[in-house]
C-alpha cells in the first residue's frame, strides 16, 4: 500500500514522473472497484441479494398477514393480561445452574398471559395456545425472562418449519379462513408436526390460564458454579387443581372470559406454580422442540412461582417488555435448538415495530380487571 | 519540537488501525444481524460488548489526540482540502462516539439488560420508554448507515491522494514507520 512512502514537498512534487492519463484512469477505476467492493461486501452481509432468505423482517411480515396490524401490540400472542408476584428458590437449583435466581430465597416478577395469535381482541377458546412470559429481576441487576405456553412440545423444530406452517394458515382472502389444502400440504412435509401434534393432543387441556402447566418450549443448558453445563428443560406445575376445560363455555360466555377467569382467580388467592427442570441424558435432543424427552428423566422442584397481582395491559410495565427468551442470567445458557435464536430475533422484530405505534386499549382493561 | 515529523505518533497509528478494524467488524455485524435469524443471537452478543468496547476507545483516542503533536497536511492539499479532510475527522469521531450511546440508549428505553459478557452488565441510562426506544432505533440505523458512507468517503480519499495525487496521505497513518526524509518542511500550512 505504501506506494508513495517518501513524502514529497513541493520541491520533490515537482520532481515527480507525472502519470499518464491512461494510468490516472486505470488508478480511478481500480480505487472505484475498490470501494464498490467493499460497499457490495456490506450489502451482501445485509442480505440485499438474497430477497427471499428468511429473515426477521419477513417472519414478522407474514404474522401481520395471517391477522393483521393491531397498533402497538405484540404481532403474536397479542392478547394478554399483566401479572406480577415472585419467585421463592428452594436451593435446589443451586448444584445445576450457577445463576442467581437459584440461591435460596426471593426474587420479584412480572409476566403476562396471552392467547396466541396476532388478534388482540379475539374471543377466548380452550383450543387456543396459551403463553406465560416471565421476567424474573436477579438481585444484582441481571434478568431472566423466559416465555412459555401450555404445550407440551412445539408443533415445528426449525425456523422454516415454522415459517412455512404460519404461511399455511394464511387465510385465503375469499373465505377468509385459512385454506385446509394448504395446511395439508404443509403436513404432508412435515412428519414432526404429526408426531408432535399426537403429542399434544394426547395433553388434556385444563380449564384455565390458573391450572395449566407451561412449558419452556426450548431445551437450554444449566452452568454449575465449576463450569460444567448439562442440558435442561423447565416447565411450571401448577398447585391449583386441574380441572378439563369446558367446551360449552365459549359459546355462551363472555368473549373474554379465560382472561376475567384468570382474574377472578388471582384476587381470590395468590396462584402458584412449581419451577420443575428436567435432566437431559446424553443422547436426549436439545436440537428439536417437537420432540420430548423420554419419560423418567430426573426432575428437579427447584421452587415455587407466586403471582399475586394482576392489572391491565394499559398500567403495567410488562406491556413494554420483550419476553425474550435468549435474555438469560449467566449459568444459563442456550442449547443448539435453532428456534431460539430465531425466537429471539423474531420477538425483536415484533418489539420494535410496536414499539414506536399508537397503544390502543388491551381488551382487557383497567376496569376489566376490577371486575 | 515536531520538525520533521510526518507521521501521526505510534499510540495514535495503533488506535487507528485497531478501531478500524473494530467498526468496520461492527458495521458487518450490525447490518447482518438485523437480517439474521440463525446467527442472530451470536451476533447480537458480539454487537453489544464490542459497541461499548469502541465507545471506551474512542474517550481514550480523542484524549490522547488532545495530548498529541499531529503531522502536516500534505504540502500540495488547499485550504478546501483541508478544511474538508478536518470536517470528516470531527464527523467521525463524532459518529463512534454517539453511536454507541445511541445503541446503549435505546437498550436502557427498551428494558433490555445491557449485557457485556457473563453477569457483567452496565445500567440503563435512560427511563423504560418503548417510544423513545423506537427513536433511538432508527436514530442507530441511520448512524450507522452515515458512518458507513462517511467510512467509505474517508477510504476513497485516502486512495485517491496516495495513488493519483502522490502526495503520501497514507504513509501519515501507515502501520509501519516511516523514516522522515531530509528535505521535508515543517508544518507549511499557510
Amino acid at each position: 500500500m505504501a506506494v508513495e512512502s517518501r513524502q514529497p514537498s513541493e520541491s520533490t512534487a515537482s520532481t515527480k514522473t507525472p502519470l499518464t492519463s491512461r494510468s490516472t484512469l486505470v488508478r480511478l477505476g481500480g480505487i472505484g472497484i475498490v470501494l464498490l467492493s467493499v460497499a457490495g461486501a456490506f450489502l451482501y452481509l445485509g442480505g440485499w441479494f438474497t430477497p427471499h432468505s428468511l429473515t426477521p423482517a419477513r417472519f414478522t411480515d407474514e404474522f401481520e398477514r395471517v391477522d393483521g396490524i393491531y397498533s402497538g401490540f405484540r404481532r403474536n400472542h397479542a392478547k394478554g393480561v399483566c401479572v406480577s408476584g415472585f419467585f421463592a428458590s428452594n436451593g435446589q437449583g443451586e448444584r445445576l445452574s450457577k445463576a442467581a435466581v437459584f440461591r435460596t430465597g426471593r426474587v420479584r416478577v412480572i409476566g403476562r398471559f396471552s392467547l396466541s395469535g396476532g388478534d388482540p381482541y379475539v374471543a377466548d377458546a380452550p383450543d387456543t395456545v396459551r403463553g406465560l412470559g416471565l421476567l424474573f429481576w436477579l438481585p444484582d441487576g441481571e434478568e431472566w425472562r423466559t416465555a412459555m405456553i401450555n404445550l407440551p412440545v412445539f408443533p415445528v423444530n426449525t425456523p422454516q418449519g415454522f415459517f412455512d406452517r404460519l404461511v399455511a394458515t394464511q387465510p385465503d382472502p375469499k373465505t377468509h379462513k385459512p385454506d385446509p389444502q394448504k395446511m395439508a400440504g404443509f403436513i404432508a412435509n412435515h412428519p414432526e408436526t404429526v408426531q408432535a401434534v399426537k403429542i399434544i393432543k394426547s395433553h388434556a387441556v385444563s380449564s384455565g390460564f390458573d391450572n395449566s402447566a407451561y412449558y419452556g418450549l426450548n431445551a437450554f443448558r444449566f452452568v454449575d458454579a465449576g463450569g460444567t453445563s448439562l442440558p435442561v428443560r423447565w416447565s411450571l406445575v401448577p398447585v391449583q387443581p386441574f380441572e378439563a376445560a369446558s367446551t360449552t363455555e365459549t359459546a355462551q360466555g363472555d368473549k373474554n372470559y379465560l382472561f376475567y377467569a384468570l382474574i377472578a382467580s388471582i384476587l381470590q388467592h395468590p396462584l402458584q406454580w412449581h419451577l420443575i427442570i428436567t435432566l437431559g441424558q446424553p443422547g436426549d435432543r436439545t436440537d428439536d422442540a417437537s420432540v420430548p424427552w423420554p419419560d423418567g428423566r430426573e426432575q428437579v422442584d427447584v421452587g415455587t412461582l407466586t403471582l399475586d397481582s394482576i392489572e391491565s395491559e394499559e398500567t403495567s410495565p410488562a406491556r413494554d417488555i420483550n419476553f425474550d427468551p435468549l435474555i438469560l442470567p449467566a449459568g444459563i445458557t442456550p442449547s443448539d435448538d435453532p428456534l431460539l435464536s430465531a425466537r429471539s430475533a423474531v420477538y425483536s422484530q415484533s418489539f420494535t415495530r410496536r414499539a414506536g405505534e399508537k397503544k390502543e386499549p388491551s381488551a382487557i382493561t383497567p376496569s376489566g380487571v376490577r371486575k | 519540537m515536531t520538525t520533521g515529523q510526518r507521521q501521526f505518533n505510534a499510540r495514535m497509528r495503533f488506535l487507528h488501525w485497531l478501531m478500524a478494524a473494530m467498526v468496520l467488524t461492527m458495521l458487518g455485524i450490525g447490518v447482518a444481524m438485523v437480517a439474521s435469524i440463525s446467527d442472530y443471537h451470536r451476533l447480537v452478543s458480539i454487537h453489544r460488548p464490542l459497541g461499548i468496547l469502541i465507545l471506551i476507545l474512542v474517550v481514550i483516542r480523542f484524549v490522547n489526540r488532545r495530548f498529541s503533536t499531529l503531522p502536516p497536511f500534505p504540502a500540495g492539499m488547499s485550504s478546501q482540502e483541508r478544511f474538508v479532510a478536518s470536517a470528516s475527522e470531527i464527523l467521525l469521531y463524532t459518529l463512534l462516539f454517539v453511536q454507541p450511546l445511541v445503541g446503549w440508549g435505546m437498550l436502557s428505553a427498551a428494558r433490555y439488560p445491557i449485557v457485556l459478557f457473563g453477569s457483567l452488565h452496565l445500567p440503563p441510562i435512560l427511563p423504560h420508554s418503548v417510544m423513545l426506544y423506537a427513536i433511538l432505533r432508527r436514530t442507530h440505523t441511520v448512524l450507522a448507515y452515515l458512518l458507513f458512507l462517511t467510512f467509505i468517503a474517508h477510504f476513497g480519499a485516502v486512495l485517491f491522494h496516495t495513488l493519483i495525487v502522490r502526495d503520501g496521505m497514507f504513509s501519515r497513518m501507515a502501520p509501519w514507520r516511516v523514516r522522515a526524509s531530509q528535505n521535508v518542511p515543517a508544518n507549511t500550512a499557510p
